[in-house]
């Protein structure tokens, strides 16, 4: 017991060794966010042509896991062939949920992508977060200009004054429907109001067709919730994004009507995750909304089903559906090396005049000028697009990602699953979305 | 084993201390300890106190300011009124939920089937197989697996069974089968360890009880439970923090439906610090959580302990 160091003074020391450690990796863990704080280096401003530096690799991250993949595998290898020797791009796909949450730490930790595609309501969060930066030279050198864009996916890629975003496409719900059950009553086409569209499903059930249109509680029943919310004439978000406005009485009918489906017979009660669109493609389901994106997987996965794709129908009175952007964004990663940065550049002016290939992928261009290109016009989705007032979108508040998650895919899904009357789920809602909004606000600190 | 304690009395026994004493440094205990000592301090000490440091910060990943709350990231949580803290105890209850009634089947099923497997008869070794054989698959596949299976409208369940019943998007059916899922993926690593236990349990007091009489039933309580306490108390334990651990499951079946009534509190955890990036409230949720964690593990050897004493 004569040790110069009792047992109880090591304990001490190793703790208070340990601490020093933890302080010094909080002091790493702070360089996470504000390695895009560094003075980026001045990369020349872009003005269109070819790319004059050393061989660079850039990683490119995208969310295109379903129809679409391929076809931007085949536009990328395209690239590479042409650049072959000077800019090679790495292709990475993982799904746009896991996508958005890996994206802002890989890029600190220098692990991400030099380039990227983002959803339009994400770019506001990630400029806020410093994961982005600036591409107005390139918007430039592509002489985009804002008539020739749907106003809100043009404006949704400016922020503080900066444009951060090239738009390569939009895309929409749409109305599948079965054109063999439709047969059955004497339908060609999908029912484009609301009296049309509950008589098919009543006709549809008197068929036979037991469940003829399921209505989901998960993913895509939010977007039909704001589809129908904005029909009726209602709005999600204030002007300044602090207040939620989606739990209005335009809001409760919306919701409404989708739980009516349920009540009506017209759909089974508690549909699970991602089972109305397995059903509709094994024929059971007569109508399902879903993203235009599906496409290519319906052509492919589901070769014998009978099938066409039409506007989500106007069930609130005004046509108005659901609509996103994918958008070309250079990131900070990039940032820290000139070469990349214009070589990125040379990458997102290459790809974005390509958005009529694109489209075949099952993408609407988001150039109206695209759009009137022949072999576009004829794309089924890109019907879809003729009334361009009925597209609606998220607007880019930094952070709306967390209260869409946390308050209205909640709201619609407890009264979807019969947990909560409409109006109570959207009053609980509203109040969980308006906490999340000020909390944004301070936290974002617009 | 403890012979070698035992049988060392004498004269040799003092020399010993007397030489080790010259050869020994006040460090000498120490330096045998640091290679484990580093890699506690930099694998358990240093990120748990990263993370409480983290916790008293408001802090989010990717923000360069990451202000010193206090304990306002606790508060919050305790504070019901407070989005985090309204979820963050839905996803303790659902936990809990699970954990108390995965907990028991976990225990009594695999003893039951580690007793049979213990028997002598034809094929034993394939039943050993076929009980363990799920425990290799990933989550993800028993996970992905299940959902299908389990799917209240297309499923095979239902199919079969002639069932109408929302196995995913429905409480309480969704915890049943949450439960059954993890009871059917994870029944077989429980039951080997009980195996293993059985089987060092001596022949001959089993036999000595036979000679005093005793029947199967009272065979099982006084001899293979006693002699299963070890073993016992370990499983017990790792099935507890297993189970108040569960995560793939509700994320991969349910995905937290209906209406995150079966988000569990790791999912909450992992959805608030890996997808909203609010670390702080990740990590004042885990301290949180693994308070309760040490409370029921000191709950489970205290129980233990008693019985030892009697």
């Amino acid at each position: 017991m004569t040790n110069p160091l009792s047992r109880r003074a090591f304990l001490g020391l190793t703790g208070a060794a340990g601490l020093t450690t933890a302080l010094a990796a909080c002091g790493g863990g702070t360089r996470l966010g504000a390695g895009s704080g560094t003075p980026t280096p001045a990369a020349p401003a872009f003005t269109g042509g070819e790319y004059t530096g050393p061989k660079v690799t850039l990683e490119y991250w995208n969310g295109f896991t379903g129809g679409d993949g391929p076809h931007m595998r085949t536009m990328l290898d395209g690239f590479n062939q042409r650049f072959a020797g000077r800019i090679e791009v790495r292709n990475v796909t993982r799904r746009w949920e896991d996508l958005y949450p890996a994206m802002p730490t890989a890029i600190a930790a220098g692990k991400g992508p030099d380039v990227a595609i983002i959803h339009n309501d994400w770019i506001g969060t990630f400029a806020v977060r410093q994961v982005l930066i600036p591409i107005d030279d390139v918007v430039g050198a592509l002489r985009l200009t804002e008539d020739d864009f749907i106003p809100a996916v043009w404006k949704a890629g400016s922020y503080a004054g900066k444009r951060y975003s090239v738009p390569l496409d939009v895309h929409c719900l749409g109305d599948y429907y079965n054109t063999a059950h439709l047969e059955k009553i004497g339908l060609k086409e999908a029912p484009a109001d609301r009296a049309a569209y509950e008589e098919a499903l009543a006709e549809l059930k008197k068929a036979g067709i037991a469940a003829p249109f399921w209505m989901p509680n998960k993913w895509p029943a939010h977007l039909m919730f704001m589809s129908l919310l904005w029909q009726h004439g209602g709005e999600l978000y204030s002007e300044d994004g602090t207040r939620a406005l989606w739990g209005s009485e335009q809001g409760v009918q919306a919701l409404s009507w989708m739980v009516e489906q349920i009540d009506k017979g017209y759909s089974p009660a508690k549909v699970a995750i991602d089972s109305q669109y397995a059903a509709f493609k094994n024929d059971k389901v007569s109508l399902t909304w879903d993203g235009i994106w599906q496409i290519n997987d319906l052509r492919t996965n589901a070769p014998s089903l009978k099938w066409n794709l039409a506007p989500v129908p106007a069930i609130g009175g005004s046509p108005a559906v659901w609509s996103a952007s994918h958008n070309f964004v250079l990131t900070a990663q990039a940032g820290r090396d000139a070469n990349k940065v214009q070589a990125a550049k040379v990458f997102i002016d290459h790809m974005s005049r390509q958005s009529t290939e694109w489209a075949k992928a099952g993408m609407i261009p988001a150039r109206n000028s695209a759009r009137q290109a022949p072999e576009v016009a004829e794309l089924p989705q890109v019907k879809l697009a003729a009334d361009l007032s009925a597209f609606h979108f998220l607007p880019a508040l930094p952070g709306v990602g967390d209260v869409q998650s946390k308050a209205l895919e909640l709201a619609v899904a407890k009264a979807v699953l019969k947990q909560a009357a409409p109006a109570d789920a959207l009053k609980e809602g509203v109040a969980t979305a308006d906490k999340l909004l000020a909390d944004n606000k301070r936290k974002y600190g617009r | 084993m403890n012979d070698a304690l035992t049988r060392a009395p004498g004269a040799a026994e003092q020399a010993v201390p007397a030489r080790a004493a010259s050869r020994m440094r006040w460090w000498t205990p120490y330096a045998f300890l640091a290679p484990y000592l580093a890699l506690f301090t930099v694998f358990m000490l240093v990120p748990i106190g990263f993370g409480l440091w983290t916790s008293l910060h408001e802090w989010d990943i990717n923000l360069p300011a990451k202000p010193f709350v206090g304990l306002a990231n606790y508060a919050d949580l305790f504070d019901p009124g407070s989005v985090d803290g309204s979820r963050f105890w839905l996803a303790m209850r659902a936990t809990g939920v699970f954990t108390v009634a995965s907990v028991p089947i976990l225990i009594v099923l695999p003893l039951l089937v580690a007793l049979l497997m213990n028997g002598r008869f034809k094929g034993r070794n394939v039943y050993r197989a076929v009980y363990f054989a799920p425990y290799v698959l990933g989550v993800a596949v028993v996970g992905l697996l299940w959902r299908y299976l389990l799917d209240g409208n297309i499923g095979l369940v239902n199919h079969y069974l002639g069932l109408d019943v929302q196995w995913t998007t429905d409480v309480p059916p969704a915890w049943i089968a949450l439960v059954g899922v993890t009871v059917w993926w994870t029944l077989g690593l429980n039951a080997v360890i009980f195996l293993a236990g059985l089987q060092d349990i001596p022949r001959e007091l089993h036999e000595a009880a036979m000679v005093d009489g005793a029947g199967a039933w009272r065979r099982f309580r006084a001899v293979t439970l006693p002699g299963l306490r070890p073993v016992m108390v370990f499983v017990v334990n790792a099935t507890i923090l297993a189970s108040a651990n569960m995560f793939g499951q509700s994320y991969l079946i349910t995905a937290g439906a209906p209406a995150d009534q079966t988000k569990t509190a790791i999912y909450l955890i992992a959805e608030t610090g890996l997808r909203q990036f609010d670390m702080g409230t990740a990590s004042a949720m885990s301290f949180v959580l693994a308070a309760f964690l040490m409370v029921a593990s000191a709950l489970v050897f205290g129980v233990f302990r008693d019985r030892d004493k009697r």
